[in-house]
């Protein structure tokens, strides 16, 4: 809730936005993280494996070099194993079937004005907002 | 099947070089910290509106990103520009996406910010990781069964 936050977050989203922008003006490539990965994980994307491994090293490797920057980096993310496996297989399968997730419906549909980008985005929210209230002030779970 | 490149094309320094850029977006925006996510997500209690900013930052040059490239109609090396899908409605994408915003707000990850955590998340960040998969690998067979043929994007 503090504004270095909003300014960080702001940042964060320009490097977002120009990456989706460099693989599309030069690549010619949606950039949708879950299908770049879902199209190796279930061989639809055969045909640009390797730009997809690239594309995929490249988030992998990076940002742990500009780890030394922060005095810490942490996900914060829950010990709770059954809550980890079931968001994991809740993750996998919506955004395979919904054929994309946060940043290809999410940044890629939206600054298209892409009606299935902006419909997938309002239920996702729907579908978080729900869950958290539900998780967190009903059952205390998260 | 694919070659093991001796030298890689261009194309896939590009790949490298804009999922490298992603990433590191990801981790100084703040998104791969699964508590401003759900703080994002969490309307009726402390609710933090970070990811505002991000997706407005994220939006913003693609927003003129995809005026140029639909006016070009191809990129750089000459693939076409995706066309746009028809504006239709199906049952894949609405169920799909509650699903996947379900599990968005129950870890507080999604599929960008859970690759680009994979080395700082420790077995939490693996497991989800390798649960992720397992259901991308599961889905075709779910889609066939459930629903008739969908848009793809």
């Amino acid at each position: 809730m503090i504004p270095t936050d909003w300014i960080w977050g702001l940042v964060g989203g320009l490097m977002i936005g120009s990456a989706a922008g460099l693989y599309l003006l030069v690549n010619g490539r949606i950039m949708g993280a879950s299908g770049i990965l879902g199209g190796l994980v279930d061989g639809t994307g055969r045909d640009s494996m390797v730009e997809r491994l690239a594309f995929l090293f490249g988030v992998l490797a990076v940002p742990p070099l500009l780890v030394p920057l922060y005095r810490s980096v942490d996900t914060h993310i829950t010990s709770n194993p059954l809550v980890i496996v079931a968001a994991g297989l809740l993750v996998g399968i919506g955004t395979r079937l919904a054929n994309g997730c946060t940043s290809g419906h999410g940044v890629c549909g939206i600054s298209r004005l892409a009606p299935r980008g902006l419909a997938a985005t309002a239920f996702y929210l729907l579908g978080g907002a729900v869950t958290v209230y539900l998780f967190r002030h009903i059952l205390g779970v998260i | 099947m694919a070659r093991i490149p001796a030298m890689p094309e261009p194309r896939e320094v590009v790949a490298f070089l804009a999922g490298g850029l992603f990433g590191s977006g990801l981790l100084v925006s703040g998104m791969i910290d699964t508590t401003k996510v759900q703080g994002w997500l969490d309307f009726f209690g402390d609710w933090d509106p970070t990811l505002a900013f991000v997706l407005g930052g994220a939006v913003l040059p693609m927003f003129f990103v995809w005026r140029i490239a639909e006016r070009r109609g191809v990129s750089v090396f000459g693939d076409l520009i995706p066309a746009r899908t028809p504006p239709r409605l199906d049952g894949p994408l609405i169920w799909g996406s509650l699903l996947f915003g379900a599990g968005w707000g129950l870890a507080g990850l999604c599929p960008g910010p859970a690759l680009a955590s994979f080395a700082l998340g420790g077995w939490g960040g693996a497991l989800f990781f390798l649960a992720m998969v397992s259901g991308m690998v599961v889905t075709p067979a779910i889609r066939a069964w459930l629903f008739r043929p969908a848009v793809t994007d």
